[in-house]
């Protein structure tokens, strides 16, 4: 069992840092904080599902073209949207926020949920891994996960464009004066971060079913990886994201699954309590607005 | 007049990732003395003066004020010790008249047996303060709303904040910024009439003119280095300063 | 407000000029005493909110009575919601105060046997006292933590008491005592509701409001003033939570029961909607949005989960295009008239 429980520990960590993945950069790179991460989640899934349901494409290109759409979304919210509350932070949480709200319960409404409303698996196999099935799909959850934090903290730590990001991330005027269009970056960051949120449906959807309900789970369960490993550190994220993965499949593998919530709960309540802005959040206070 | 400096830096610094804004300055402050920051763009002078008041955490180094350890400080409590300072970009409420804007600092503890306690009349202290700073009385400059008054007068609201806590310590980031030769030449009594008061002041300045009339000593700082501490007429005499200005692009 | 137009002739330029109506100004100051008119028009904005809340629950049939109950419960945490706002915190967790109150005075009435008439005062304190020192760590950190944990801690809390079945778990505690007379509750909840909306009111108009307003716009200069801004965030988070506290135990003793849904998302996302559609920034435009909204959402009740989509457009569209809300709108006409004026060049 023990060997088990951390074979399924691992692919839940790698699961939580997909999720949080794009919401942690959107507001790593432009402060944007996206609250309708979930909403642009389960939309993907959805638009996937649609495409492979009624317009019968393969389900291959029916996520490509939903992870660009989505993606595509992402920057038209911003242009539309947010452009004109930018820097006001009440209106920015706000409008996030009711985007969010307002896509999950139409799809709610709608009727959207169901059984049916399932993605296919890549492909339809498991393997013996340490005494536990494991199915192949989650491996490829792992794998596909592993590439793409590690790719994308590679990216912000070591590539000119990444630095880039990151300059203006801890610095805006500086970087306006450089003559950084600060606002095609942000568009470009909410729209990473929307694609990024597609990207991880399109892999995990398949181990479940689409619900809006998941859509508020993976918006919860971003946010706590984000507060636990600290807003805009991918380092973070990866921490976080295996902490409460581990913590999580522990808790339901040896007391029970009751508990898991009580956990993340937990570990949130004491980051809070003795680093409050996180294992690798920079504590920055007043630092940043002067 | 004291003979322990009021104010002694050690070996600040700060590093902002790869960058030292500031890297090892020390200076020592009489009170009573006023003392100008000068030196080229992005040279650390607002950074020393965030770290000597607080705002942001050093690297490395300590500051002394009064004789009390201050580097850990909360920059709150070092106003209530007697630092004050104005922004180098002013940000009133600029929907708030301009007496309105003088309530926050009078609110603060520091002023309560001044106001007269907890319910003392600040409005009344505030045109008193503003007509100190040149808020015409009879015109009701002071009732005017932030948004429609010119950069001269909105310095002056922030310098008369800055005052407002009765400081020992007052440091002003580039008050001569924005104003015209006109609205210079109103300011610098004022601060004339703080020195005689027995303030010890910091300026930052770019306009070197008009700081040099009035400072007693100037410290030149450079990519975070201090490069000459002394009186105005030496300091611009060195070469070192000459290069920094002038050599450097 | 000045709106630069060309007319058709494409010759002479207008613009859109506001101002005082006449009788704003004749009733400034103490010129309001020379006649009944300025008088009341000073008087008719307090005057009619107030009389019209008291009068309500006469004139209401009994269904209407309960929805009123809601409007001031929601308009409660609505005003809670904006006192947090107006000090630069944006919450999205009004359920957190909500359901914190209303599972202390379920807890003391169930389980110690405390009546309503201790059990609201105590749930009110002690809520906001936990909610304040849950949150305490978050007030030192970027604004923007203060969403997020407030949006997730009622989430996870419904969750934590599902799944560990305390406090009754999925069903709840049931069986509370009510308070002794439906007029009881009616009026109990309208003299909160007007004494947080004018208390609170004076309180933020007050210097003490403007330090609050002052941390929002620019705290560097709050803290530059000595001040500090912690200690006056969490005395605001303190008045706030507790005001939501009181209307979580109040509810609990209307419907005699608590439960896991007090920490829903509803409780979080309409307090919001209502302040936005009122007008943020006053607590009277919080109150009239939750006026509008309540009773809007209880006719729609038919189209079910649609009411949801329509909060978040709402909140959408009214915080990008409509900032300053309906009350403010109404305010500006009521104290000024506008019109076009030429321009001379």
């Amino acid at each position: 069992m023990f060997f088990g429980t951390i074979v399924y520990a691992l692919i839940n960590s790698v699961i939580l840092a997909l999720m949080a993945i794009g919401f942690n950069l959107t507001f790593g790179i432009s402060g944007v904080a996206n609250f309708a991460h979930g909403a642009f989640y389960i939309l993907s899934a959805y638009a996937t599902w649609m495409l492979l349901n009624f317009a019968g494409l393969p389900f291959f290109v029916s996520a490509i073209i939903s992870i660009l759409l989505t993606t595509l979304f992402g920057a038209l919210i911003y242009r539309f949207v947010l452009l004109r509350v930018r820097g006001q932070a009440l209106s920015e949480v706000i409008a996030t926020f009711g985007i969010g709200l307002a896509i999950l319960e139409l799809f709610r409404y709608l009727g959207f949920v169901g059984f049916e409303y399932t993605l296919p698996v890549f492909i339809d196999k498991s393997f013996m891994i340490a005494g536990t099935y494991v199915d192949m799909q989650r491996i490829l959850v792992v794998i596909v996960g592993a590439v793409l934090v590690l790719a994308l903290w590679l990216f912000t730590h070591y590539t000119a464009i990444g630095l880039a990001f990151r300059g203006i991330a801890q610095d805006e005027r500086t970087a306006l004066s450089l003559g950084i269009n600060s606002d095609r970056i942000a568009t470009l960051s909410v729209s990473l971060g929307a694609g990024l949120a597609a990207v991880a449906a399109t892999i995990i959807i398949p181990l479940g079913s689409i619900a809006p309900s998941e859509g508020y789970d993976v918006l919860i369960k971003s946010l706590a990886v984000c507060i636990i490993g600290g807003l805009g550190s991918t380092g973070g994220v990866i921490a976080a994201s295996f902490l409460i993965g581990f913590a999580e499949r522990f808790t339901d593998s040896y007391i029970s699954s009751h508990w898991t919530m009580i956990v993340s709960l937990a570990a949130i309540l004491i980051v809070l309590a003795f680093k409050p802005s996180g294992f690798f959040g920079k504590q920055k206070e007043l630092e940043e607005r002067i | 007049m004291n003979a322990t400096p009021l104010l002694i830096v050690t070996d600040l610094s700060k590093h902002f990732g790869g960058v030292k804004a500031v890297n090892r300055v020390s200076f020592e402050l009489k009170e009573g003395e006023l003392l100008g920051f000068i030196g080229p763009n992005g040279s650390g002078k607002t950074t020393i003066v965030n770290l000597i008041t607080g705002f942001v955490k050093p690297s490395a180094g300590n500051v002394v004020y009064r004789g009390q350890e201050v580097t850990a400080l909360a920059p709150h409590k070092r106003v209530l010790l007697g630092m004050s300072r104005t922004f180098q970009m002013v940000k009133p409420f600029y929907q708030l008249p301009a007496f309105k804007n003088m309530i926050i600092p009078l609110y603060s503890s520091r002023v309560k047996n001044m106001v007269g306690g907890k319910y003392g009349d600040r409005d009344a202290m505030a045109l008193d303060l503003l007509e100190e700073v040149g808020f015409e009385r009879d015109a009701r400059v002071a009732y005017k709303v932030a948004s429609v008054l010119p950069q001269g007068y909105l310095k002056r609201l922030e310098l008369a904040k800055a005052i407002a806590l009765q400081p020992d310590l007052l440091i002003l980031d580039e008050l001569f910024s924005g104003l015209s030769l006109a609205e210079v030449a109103s300011i610098v009594p004022i601060i004339e009439k703080l020195r005689l008061e027995g303030k010890t002041i910091i300026m930052i300045e770019h306009r070197l003119r008009e700081l040099f009339r009035i400072a007693d000593r100037v410290i030149v700082l450079n990519y975070g280095k201090k490069i000459a501490d002394g009186n105005p007429v030496d300091v611009m005499e060195s070469d070192a300063v000459k290069k920094a200005y002038l050599g450097s692009e | 407000m000045e709106n630069a137009k060309l007319n058709s002739k494409g010759l002479k330029k207008r613009r859109k000029e506001r101002i005082d109506r006449g009788i704003k100004v004749r009733s400034n100051d103490i010129f309001a005493v020379c006649s009944w008119r300025e008088m009341l028009y000073l008087s008719c904005p307090r005057l009619i909110p107030t009389v019209g809340i008291l009068l309500l629950p006469l004139v209401l049939g009994v269904y209407w009575q309960k929805v009123y109950l809601s409007v001031a419960v929601f308009a409660l945490l609505a005003i809670s919601w904006d006192i947090l706002a107006q000090t630069g915190m944006i919450s999205l967790g009004q359920a957190l105060f909500f359901g914190m109150g209303a599972y202390l005075s379920g807890i003391a009435n169930h389980y110690w046997g405390i009546s309503p008439f201790f059990t609201l005062p105590f749930a009110t304190l002690f809520g906001g006292l936990i909610c304040t020192l849950v949150l305490l760590p978050v007030l030192r950190l970027r604004g923007i933590y203060f969403s997020m944990v407030t949006l997730i801690i009622p989430l996870m809390l419904v969750r934590v008491i599902e799944a560990t079945r305390i406090f009754g778990g999925t069903e709840g505690i049931s069986g509370m005592a009510a308070l002794p007379s439906k007029w009881l509750e009616l009026y109990l909840i309208s003299a909160a509701l007007l004494g947080a909306l004018f208390g609170f009111r004076r309180l933020m108009d007050s210097d003490y409001g403007l330090v609050l307003k002052g941390i929002r716009d620019n705290d560097r200069s709050v803290i530059n003033a000595g001040i500090n801004i912690y200690q006056f965030k969490a005395q605001a988070l303190f008045f706030a939570s507790s005001v939501g506290a009181f209307a979580g135990a109040f509810m609990t003793h209307v419907y005699m029961f608590v439960g896991m849904p007090v920490f829903a998302l509803d409780y979080s996302i309409l307090p919001i909607a209502a302040a936005v559609v009122g007008g943020p920034g006053t607590l009277a435009g919080a109150t009239l949005g939750a006026f509008i909204l309540v009773p809007l959402s209880e006719i729609l009740r038919g189209i079910g989960g649609l009411r949801i989509v329509f909060y978040g457009l709402f909140l959408v569209i009214f915080i990008v295009a409509l900032p300053e809300g309906i009350f403010h709108y109404i305010q500006r006409k009521y104290h000024h008239f506008e019109r076009w004026v030429e321009m001379d060049r």
